[in-house]
């Protein structure tokens, strides 16, 4: 525990029961920064161990997912995609989107996943759901490369909302570690929370722009719509890549501060039950 | 606290919830239908107040620095209760513990290890879990692989290895931490003897270099010899503190197990009118009352009883148990001389002769009756009136080989083992 116990070196360490609000504990969890690094690590190392493609899975699902919603929402349904050509329209969506949902899985099972390790031994447990998020970005930067592309082959040039693409991402994560801390902690005495999950991400889907553009959606109810903190992100990150229809901003900005107050929330929430993790696992 | 204290725990408990988990009231659904009873103003029903057990109650100690402690109990005593409160797995329910220095708990060798890493990736995640820097684990690699002696297969994954092999990289691993505080449960009955060995030097080495160790063991030489104090837990209390020597021979004798029952007073002895037992006794092959048998070694267990009327066809019986309570087996006297002959009134004494190589390591509870066989008839039946540890001198020669760790069974018979082979 050098690390996460340096700090006290010189004065004591107290063990004894937390009572009332709990802090989140930043010094720790700066110290532990290196096991976030190990335990994301691990999980790149043996998630393609033995498998004959490799990383290939990561392109798969978006990549058949485009191809599948292209046939059906652009070729059958003739949704519109805000002057895009619809492949390179869905998969801009869906690339961020699976960055959310694979995060919101892998990150709401975590907790239960790492059991072993939290009856075994002591390291701040907020690091395991955030390295089960942040992992995902492996994933996200090779379905980038596919992205990018698409972009040359349909000869879109990114203008300098580019530079937004970053804060988008992070808030894609941010979204869905605000989510899973919340569901991680649950899952570990209530297993219904993991069956929930993938009918949750499904439903999800379909209220945001993943597949529809966000102004099929009234205008009157759009900041509404922003409750749901991927709506604003999905359709930030495709203007920031492809420049056509910029965002709501007041849409955004509702997006954003759900999301904040959902991530505090989730960390004071997880810090306060974390403690009888090792009792009910 | 001073300065020379490392861990200082004070009326330390645990309560567990028994069944929390699995109660129907635990599932999502339970929970909720919970919430809507309170918002409909319905009382929930309040939990049932006995479901509630105390691992750890009250429990204090201290320990110095540079000390190796030792801390002793049956299965259930609270010892890991205590170890992962130490370690900060789990929280205490009430009181507190101090610890003064870098500390490392390891409940089990190989924490952190995945099995589709290599032994060199392992060596950093685990290092990793428990605490080291990237930069500390990469300047004690070499020596954290030589001594676990699997630089060979280090490129390997680990699934591969021999749970020898794993064993040997995990402990190694721990062994390198260089805390202040160690923290160990039961690491030592890893690995083959000669690693055993070479664990228990690096642990006394850990001690004598002014490191504080809580060591964690059923194996009572272990404690005598490696630490100075000792405190004994039973049912989640200290039963006692001292000396370890005292605290294990405390275990190992009063209120446990004793070789020897005796009952001075025969108006108070076991049995009716026409029989008492007198005494009940676990010796050597020589004849020397023990409580502690080489497993190699043949063995006596000799019940003495008072038949008060004559005339009686008198059998005795003893029943084996083990630590788990499992039955071992039961013997009846079947000495021919005596066997379905009426017996005079006097003192007997009858002898059980156990062969050695025969039962198996650990602890052996007997209990002792005396009994008319046609028509069957109890005169006295006194379940657990004596125990005795058996143990494996670990020299290579008992059915166990050169095999350490667990091994399963009630007896544990070294047989004749042949061979046919037939060269190609």
């Amino acid at each position: 525990m050098e690390s996460a116990v340096a700090q006290e070196h010189s004065c004591a360490l107290v063990i004894e029961p937390r009572t009332g609000y709990v802090q989140v504990g930043w010094r720790e969890l700066w110290a532990a920064r290196e096991l976030f690094y190990f335990l994301a690590w691990r999980d790149l190392k043996t998630r393609y161990a033995q498998t004959a493609i490799g990383a290939g899975w990561a392109l798969m699902q978006p990549l058949l997912s485009t191809l599948i919603f292209t046939l059906v929402f652009s070729y059958l349904a003739k949704v519109p995609s805000d002057g895009l050509p619809y492949p390179l329209f869905a998969f801009a969506a869906i690339l961020p989107w699976s960055l959310f949902a694979r995060s919101l899985e892998r990150s709401t099972l975590s907790v239960v996943t790492e059991g072993g390790l939290i009856k075994k031994v002591y390291f701040p447990r907020l690091i395991i759901p955030i390295s089960a998020t942040f992992i995902n970005l492996v994933d996200f930067a090779i379905g980038f490369l596919i992205l990018i592309g698409m972009m040359v082959w349909y000869q879109v040039v990114p203008q300098w909302t580019v530079l937004f693409l970053p804060l988008f991402v992070a808030v894609a994560l941010l979204t869905a570690l605000s989510v899973s801390l919340w569901l991680s902690a649950l899952n570990v005495k209530y297993r219904d929370v993991a069956s929930i999950v993938p009918l949750m991400t499904q439903l999800w889907m379909f209220a945001s722009p993943v597949l529809y553009p966000a102004s099929l959606v009234p205008e009157s109810v759009r900041w509404f719509y922003g409750l749901n903190p991927m709506a604003g992100v999905i359709e930030g990150f495709r203007w920031a890549l492809l420049s056509k229809a910029p965002p709501d901003w007041s849409m955004v900005s509702v997006s954003l501060g759900v999301v904040a107050s959902l991530l505090i929330g989730g960390v004071m929430f997880f810090r306060r039950v974390e403690r009888t993790f090792a009792d009910v696992i | 606290m001073g300065s020379g204290t490392a861990v200082r725990v004070e009326g330390l408990s645990k309560r567990y919830r028994l069944g929390a988990t699995h109660a129907p009231d635990g599932s999502l659904a339970g929970a909720l239908a919970r919430g809507v009873r309170q918002l409909v103003g319905r009382r929930a029903a309040p939990p049932p107040a006995d479901d509630s057990l105390w691992a750890l109650r009250d429990v204090s100690f201290e320990i110095k620095k540079g000390e190796v402690f030792g801390v002793i109990g049956t299965n259930g005593s609270g010892k890991s209760t205590l170890l992962k409160i130490l370690s900060r797995v789990t929280e205490p329910t009430k009181g507190r513990a101090i610890i003064n220095g870098r500390f490392c708990g390891l409940l089990e060798v190989g924490t952190g290890f995945h099995p589709e890493l290599t032994g060199r990736d392992n060596v950093f995640m685990s290092g990793a879990i428990l605490g080291m820097k990237r930069e500390e684990i990469a300047r004690k690699f070499d020596e954290i692989v030589a001594f676990a002696e699997v630089e060979q297969f280090i490129d390997t994954p680990v699934k591969h290895y021999s749970s020898g092999m794993y064993v040997r990289l995990g402990f190694s691993v721990l062994a390198h931490m260089d805390p202040d505080i160690l923290i160990v449960d039961e690491v030592l009955a890893v690995g083959d003897v000669r690693f055993q060995k070479k664990c228990m030097g690096k642990m006394e080495d850990v001690g004598q270099h002014g490191r504080t160790v809580i060591l964690v063991s059923h194996d009572m030489p272990a404690i005598t010899r490696m630490c100075s104090r000792a405190i004994l837990l039973n049912k989640g209390t200290v039963v006692e503190a001292g000396p370890a020597h005292d605290v294990v021979n405390h275990y190992l004798h009063a209120g446990h197990i004793q070789p020897c029952a005796e009952w001075p007073n025969p108006a108070q002895a076991p049995g009716n009118d026409s029989v008492r037992l007198r005494a009940v006794r676990v010796k050597t092959e020589t004849g020397q009352v023990t409580d502690v048998i080489d497993i190699r070694k043949p063995m006596r267990i000799e019940i003495e009883y008072d038949i008060l009327k004559p005339g009686q066809m008198i059998v005795a019986q003893f029943g084996f148990n083990t630590e788990e309570d499992v039955i071992a087996f039961i013997v009846n006297d079947r000495d021919p001389v005596w066997y379905r002959r009426p017996r005079a009134v006097g003192r007997y004494i009858s002898t059980a002769w156990i062969p050695g190589n025969f039962l198996s390591e650990g602890t052996m509870v007997v209990g002792g009756g005396l009994f008319s066989e046609d028509p069957w008839h109890e005169h006295c039946d006194v379940p657990r009136v004596v125990g005795f540890r058996v143990v494996d001198p670990g020299t290579g020669d008992t059915a166990r080989g050169d095999v350490t760790g667990r091994w399963e069974g009630a007896i544990r018979p070294l047989l004749k083992w042949t061979t046919d082979h037939a060269p190609f």
